[in-house]
This record gives C-alpha cells, structure tokens and sequence, in this order.
C-alpha cells in the first residue's frame, strides 16, 4: 500500500447540512496531486477534517496506514500531515525567525523547554538557517512578519510547513494575491520541495492546478466527482460542465 | 417556603429589568458593558433626591428615573461608547471599568457614600395574606410591572420593524447599511432604551437593595451572570436566569448565611458557563 | 550561523535594564523614609507581572486575579501561624499551594470565549471571598488573619517599622521571580505561548500542544500571584479579606495595561505610575483618585493602547 493519507466514507455535516458527503481519497507517496472545486464545494470543511480541526460525523482518515481520526491537530502535525494556510495567518508582530524557530523547535520536541533561550540548542538554529534559505528567507529574518512583502510572507507561510518536516503538506491556494513579480518565486518554492513530500494542493487557479499537478480530484457539493490524470480531467463533460461560468481563464 | 419562592421572583423581575439592557448591548450587539449599573444607579439617586427634596410622589419618579438614564445613555452612546463597538474585550473592559469609577467617585463626592432609602407611599406598604401567603404589595408591585415590561419589550424586539431591524444590524451591521437600515441610529435608541430600563430599575430597587456609590460595581456580577447564563440569543433566556437568580438568591440567604448563599450561585454560575459557553437557554448550535 | 547569533542577541540584557535593577536593589540601602510605599510598588510589581504572563503572553483575560494573590496571601499567614514562621519557606510553600490552585481551575479557562474566561475568573475570585468570609476560625473573617509571627529574614535580619527589611525581601523576590520569568518568555516555551495569544489554531497548526501550553502558564501564573500575596501577608503580618476583592483585580489589571502588557516591564512601570499617582491623588479626598483613574481609563481605550506604549517600548527589550 502505498498511499501516506488516505479517508475512507468520509462525512461531516453541520445540522442538517451536508458539507462533507462519503469521501473516500487517497494520497499517494510522492504525490504532486491538486483539489479543485468551484466555491462552496467544501474544500474547506475536507482540509478542516484532514487536519483534525472539525471532528467528521462519520468516516475515517488514515495517515501512512494509522487510523489518526481521533488525534488532535497538533499530534497531527507531529506525524507529518502539515497545512499551510490561505488567507494571511502568521503572527504578525513574531519575526520570521522565531517563527521558524518555533515550528522546529516543536517538531525537535523542545516547545516545552522553559529553561533554556530560544536558540540554544545548536542543531535547532542551523535547520532554521537551512529553511531560511532554501526559500529565500535569509535577509528578512529579523523583521516584524506583517511588514514583509506579500510575497515574502506567503514564501514564509509554506516555509513554516516546510519547517515541521512534513511527509504530507497540504498547500491552500499558496500564490493567491500575491503579485504577478513575485509569483515566480513561489511557483519555484513549490517545484523545488522534495520529492519525498507528498502534495495536496487546494487551488483555484487553473494554471497553477495544470502546471503542477500530476493528479486532480474533483470536489462538487461536498462529494468527489471524479478523480483522473490532467488531459483526463480537462476533457470530462461534468467537470466543465460544472466550471462552465466560472473564472474566465479556467 | 411560599412567601420566599414569592420574595425571589419579585427579585428575579427586579434584575430583569435591570440586565435586560445588558442583555441587547452584550448579548446581541457583543459589548461588554460593565458600565451598566452606573445607568441603574443614577436612575436610583434621580428617585431618592426627586422625593427627598422636591417631594415628587413615587409613581412619578419611575418615568422620569427612566428618562434621565435613558438620555445619559444617549448622550454617553452619542460621544463614546459608539467609539468602541469593534474593540477588543479587553478595551471594552477598561473603558467600561473607567466609567464605573468616574460614576462611583462622582457620586461619592456629591452624594455621599452613606445608602439611601426612600419611604414609599403608604398603598404599597405591608403585606396581605393571599391564600395562606404573605405577600408584599411592594413586591407584587414590582412583579406587575416588570413582568408586562418584559413582556412588552419580547414584542417589541419580535414583531416591531424596530426589533427586526435590530436584529438586522446586529446579525450584520455591513448588510444591513446596505439595505438602508440607520445602524448608528438604532444602536443609539436601543442603547438608550437599555439605559433607560436600567434606571427604571434602579428607582424601583432603591427601596429593595438600597442604593449606594458603590451599586454599579455591588451589582455588576449579577447583571453579567443574568446575560451570559440566560444566553445571548434573545431576552427570555436572560429573563428565565433572572428569576432562577433572584429565587436562588432570596432562598439561599435564608437556607444558608448569606456568604454561603453566594457561593452556592457563583459556583452554578463557573459550572454552567464551563459546560455551556453559549448559556443555559441558548439554542443549541 | 546568522539564526544563532540572531536569537541570542533577541534574548540579550540591554543596559537601561541592568541600570534600572541595579537602582532598585541600591534602593534598600537608602535613607528610611519611602520603604514602605517602595515594598508595596514591589509587591503590585510581582502581581501584575503575573498576570502579564497569563494576559500579555498566552491572552488569557482575567477579571479575578485577585484570588490566587489572596490565596497566596492566606497560604502565607496560616503557614506562618501553624506550620513554620521562617519567611522564605513559608513563601515557597505559598507559591506551590498557589501553582495547584492555578492548575486545578485552569481547566475551566481552557475554553470558551474572552467573554466566558471574564466570568469564570470573576466567579473564582468571588467563591474564594465567600469561603474565607465563610471559615472566620481559619480566616479570621471580616476582622483579618492575625497573630501572624514573622521569623527574621534568613534567620538575621528582622522585620523593622520602617520598612527597609521589608522591601528588600519583596524587590530581591521580585527579582528573581522576574528573571525567571524572562527566560522563560526568552525560551521555545514562551515563543509558543506568543503564538498561542496570536493564534491558537495557527499554533496548533504548528505542532503546539496549546492546551497544555495554558494550563502551564497558568498555574506559573497563579504561582507568581500566590508570591505576590505572601509578601504581602508576610511583610504586613495581617491578611484582610480584601485580597480577594474584586477591586484588587481590577487594579492589578489597570496596573498592567497602565505600564503595557506583554513585555514583562509593564507590570513595575505600571505598579510605579499607579502607587504613585495613588499617594498623590489621594492626599485629598480618597474620591479624586478613583475620578482620575478612571477618566484615565477611559481616555487610554478611546485613543488606543498600542500608541502610547509605543513610544516607551523601544527603549526596553
């Protein structure tokens, strides 16, 4: 078996309100695999159930074959099953520094070290050193984060993942808003992870969805539609059926 | 046993009317007004100096307590409290907090810190024996006219175009711009009306709790414990946990001491708010 | 190495810091006269720096701080009369009865909102002033814990009328309390607890154990509060039943917000600002503080904390 996450029968409603109908994904190792779904369709709420922060009305989630339904969000992220986030959720008045330093220092199980300095625990600072250049960080790591270019921020956002080691990152619209100048650098940051991470993309931009993905599910009404290769997709009848209208790109 | 259940009803309608304010502004428009006794307090002192110096009679005083509070009310939503609608708690808090200490030192350097009381006229004083009970006219009073307030205040909010409107500008202040509702205006009206209520409040307390500078600050645990335990949803749970209040109260201080008494409530107050953030009659969400 | 040096540098003691401690501690050896409003700075000092811990670091609003400072208070006093006079100890003991208290009722400010973490703290300072009016054999009631025995300092030096003795016991505990507390705030604990107070889902998103971050910061902040209480009983040999009171916590939180939150230093420079003002205003008529107080409440959340903190923080780390 080798799918590191996978939901069996997944379901989640709020009243009587479906927002989740019997989803059953998987993800495979080494995935590069992209979400789609025109607004309201529950990408949300389904990330919400992945990462543990909605509890699912019924139904199972899996990650690397452990049944982790019952586990918190952050024992979770200890496990390797990372989010970045869409819209701006970073500290604003941490630096990027102890940002990083805090999502490493969490995974090296030194969050609760209360006696000693932030930092001085060597092998912690040169991994913070190594995230903060692998995306380009380096020479804003001592400013206030919401004074950060937007880019530099979203950089920030998935490097803060990145710095939990994930073995499954699940990547909420990465370049949305950011400006056109800037975008490269985040498209590169994406292609450049490991290949070791697997990757859900949730996005609503298409070309991004079709430069990256080397798989796309479908998620309409709270349900999977279809699930294919990328040609595949483009040319299902239902898919454009229900982007027809849509953005006028798609 | 029956006279107490009756003693702590005609309290719970007191209190009633004195959160019920406090009940749109925190509940509904998500304010926390600690402020709000000072608004019963000087609804109480506007009664005890309209008797004690002009000899207004009793009956009077009620409107014009409600009036004086209700135009304070206006005036203070006018100026400042309109100011810090999008606060945090905290600021709320703090700005709230100051304007209880500016009402309780005002007060004690003008009035005095000693209570007051004030001597009802004479057709409601003592008591008459009601199938076996001893009932306080005073207190049936009371229960008289706070129970058609509340009543008529469930209306208002309910079938009015005020109340929807209300409910409106509460539910999304941005929407309900856009559809032409004056949010400012009737935040301001209900403010003042809330404000208004607490004086009421205050004037028909003042011969029931007595009335002191300190009565805003004595009082405020009471009037929160009303909202946050009725809920936030409307008014009646806020008038269900007056009346659990006010019996639980009366019933307390005469079954255990009166420290004990406060204990007792204080520790169903912790125990309800942990089990249920969203109040005791709040819908289930 | 540039995060290294980087984070060590975040964690560096400045010089107005080192200036402004060594002033404080020189303080003992001054002329007799101003040590007993300097212990009381002091002892307001250590109380609303524990409540910065819980509000200014892990944004945990309290409206009844207060009853961990009378616990503390009321720990100390009876220790001293029962078990043993020896100050220090009996200050230990006190922050560790204080630490579980905080423990226990952490539970109940895990969840909820600002609004419901409001009442429930108000609601835990006001049951423990209905237990202690209720048990006057252990409290003494509305008449105070008296009787209280104060051994010597350290076996030598005793407690004078005057004060000096007293202070320098609350600002050396003050100090080492404090420098505890600032590496703690400097340590991967504190920069979780940051991020808590910003976010919580956010740091949990990170892998932080949230839940278990906040009971932690609680209970220390229920310790230092129990610290502050016991200095108090200890240095006054007298605890009154309004250690409890609801006045007391909200001056602790003004305190904080006077001098900022989230900065550790907030709580001396407000508990300075507030005593001061206190003694000046209320030389007239005690009405006047209240009034100035108030007004200045007031004003500071009509025209925003943040901008008039501003200005003083850069000073300070």
């Amino acid at each position: 078996m080798s799918a590191v996450l996978e939901t069996r029968a997944l379901a989640k409603s709020f009243g009587g309100l479906l927002a989740t109908r019997d989803v059953t994904f998987s993800l495979e190792k080494g995935a590069r695999q992209a979400l789609i779904g025109p607004n309201g369709a529950g990408k949300t709420t389904f990330v919400n159930l992945l990462t543990g922060v909605l509890p699912p009305s019924s139904g199972q989630v899996f990650l690397a074959g452990e049944d982790i339904t019952s586990l918190r969000p952050e024992a979770r992220v200890r496990r390797g099953l990372v989010r970045t986030f869409q819209i701006n959720q970073l500290f604003a008045d941490l630096t990027p520094i102890e940002t990083l330093a805090l999502a490493v220092g969490e995974r090296l199980g030194q969050g609760k070290e209360w006696w000693r300095r932030l930092g001085a625990a060597e092998p912690m600072a040169r991994e913070v050193d190594e995230v903060a250049a692998r995306f380009g960080l380096g020479d804003v790591l001592d400013m206030r984060t919401d004074t950060l270019p937007y880019g530099k921020q979203r950089l920030l956002e998935i490097a803060v993942a990145f710095a939990c080691a994930p073995q499954v990152l699940l990547l909420d619209e990465p370049a949305a808003g950011v400006p056109e100048a800037e975008r490269r650098d985040i498209l590169d940051a994406i292609a450049a992870l490991p290949a070791d991470v697997s990757v859900l993309l949730i996005e609503h931009d298409m070309d991004l969805v079709f430069s990256f993905a080397k798989r796309i599910s479908v998620l309409v009404d709270g349900g999977l539609l279809v699930e294919g290769e990328p040609s595949a997709i483009a040319a299902d009848p239902r898919v454009r059926a229900v982007y027809l209208g849509e953005s006028g790109h798609g | 046993m029956a006279t107490i259940l009756f003693d702590g009803v005609a309290y719970g309608m007191l209190l009633f009317v004195l959160a019920c304010g406090l009940a749109v502004t925190l509940g509904l428009m998500n304010f926390v007004n600690l402020a709000h006794g000072a608004f019963a307090m000087a609804g109480g002192y506007t009664t005890v100096l309209l008797m004690d110096r002009l000899n207004v009679p009793f009956l009077a005083c009620l409107p014009a307590a409600f009036v004086l509070s209700a135009v304070l009310g206006l005036l203070l939503e006018r100026t400042l409290y309109r100011h810090m609608y999008g606060r945090s708690h905290l600021d709320q808090v703090l700005f709230s907090i100051g304007l209880v200490f500016m009402a309780v030192a005002a007060t004690d350097y003008f009035l005095g810190s000693s209570q007051r009381n004030i001597h009802l006229p004479p057709w409601l004083q003592g008591r008459v024996e009601v199938l076996g009970v001893a009932i306080g006219l005073y207190r049936a009073f009371i229960i008289v006219l706070c129970g058609v307030l509340a009543l008529g205040l469930q209306l208002a909010l309910m079938r009015t175009r005020f109340g929807s409107r209300l409910r409106a500008a509460v539910d999304d202040a941005r929407v309900a711009r856009g559809l032409g509702i004056p949010v400012g205006t009737i935040f301001a009206v209900t403010f003042a009306v809330g404000s208004g209520l607490a004086g009421l409040g205050g004037a028909l307390g003042t011969e029931l709790l007595g009335i002191d500078p300190y009565f805003p600050l004595k009082f405020m645990i009471y009037f929160l414990i009303v909202v946050t335990v009725g809920g936030t949803s409307g008014i009646a749970g806020p008038f269900l946990a007056s009346l659990l209040l006010g019996i639980a109260d009366v019933a307390g201080k005469y079954y255990l001491s009166s420290a004990l008494g406060g204990f007792v409530i204080y520790v169903v107050m912790i125990v309800v708010l942990v089990l249920r953030p969203q109040g005791l009659f709040a819908r289930a969400r | 190495m540039k995060a290294a040096d980087s984070l060590a540098r975040r964690a560096r003691w400045r010089w107005p810091e080192i200036v402004f401690w060594l002033l404080a501690l020189a303080a003992i050896a001054a002329p007799a006269g101003k040590h007993l409003i300097l212990n009381e700075i002091a002892i307001l000092a250590l109380f609303a720096l524990s409540l910065d811990l819980i509000l200014g670091y892990a944004g945990i609003i309290s409206l009844g701080h207060a009853a961990f400072f009378g616990f503390g208070a009321y720990a100390a006093g009876l220790i001293c009369k029962y078990a043993t006079a020896d100050p220090v100890l009996g200050l230990l003991l006190a922050m560790l009865l204080s630490a579980m208290l905080g423990l226990l009722t952490s539970l109940l400010v895990l969840r909820g909102s600002d609004l419901t973490r409001l009442m429930v703290t108000l609601g835990m300072a006001l049951v423990l002033h209905e237990i202690a009016n209720a048990l006057p054999q252990w409290t003494g009631g509305a008449d105070g814990l008296q009787g209280m025995a104060v051994g010597p300092l350290l076996g030598r030096f005793d407690f004078d009328l005057f004060g000096r003795t007293a202070y320098g016991y609350s600002i050396v505990t003050l100090f080492v309390l404090f420098v505890l507390a600032r590496r703690i705030v400097k340590s991967p604990f504190g920069v979780s607890l940051m991020a808590i107070r910003r976010n919580s889902l956010r740091a949990s998103a990170l892998g932080v154990p949230v839940n278990r971050r906040l009971i932690a910061v609680y209970a220390l902040g229920a310790a230092y509060a129990g610290a502050a209480g016991a200095l108090l009983a200890q240095t006054t040999a007298y605890v009154s039943l309004d250690v409890l009171e609801f006045n007391r916590s909200a001056d602790v939180l003004l305190t904080l917000i006077i001098g900022g939150t989230g900065w550790l230093y907030g709580g001396i420079v407000g508990a300075f600002v507030f005593k001061v003002l206190q003694d000046l205003l209320s030389s007239g008529a005690p009405q006047f503080w209240l009034f100035w107080l108030g007004l200045f409440l007031v004003v500071l959340a009509l025209v925003g904390r943040d901008r008039l903190h501003g200005l003083v923080r850069r000073a300070m780390p």
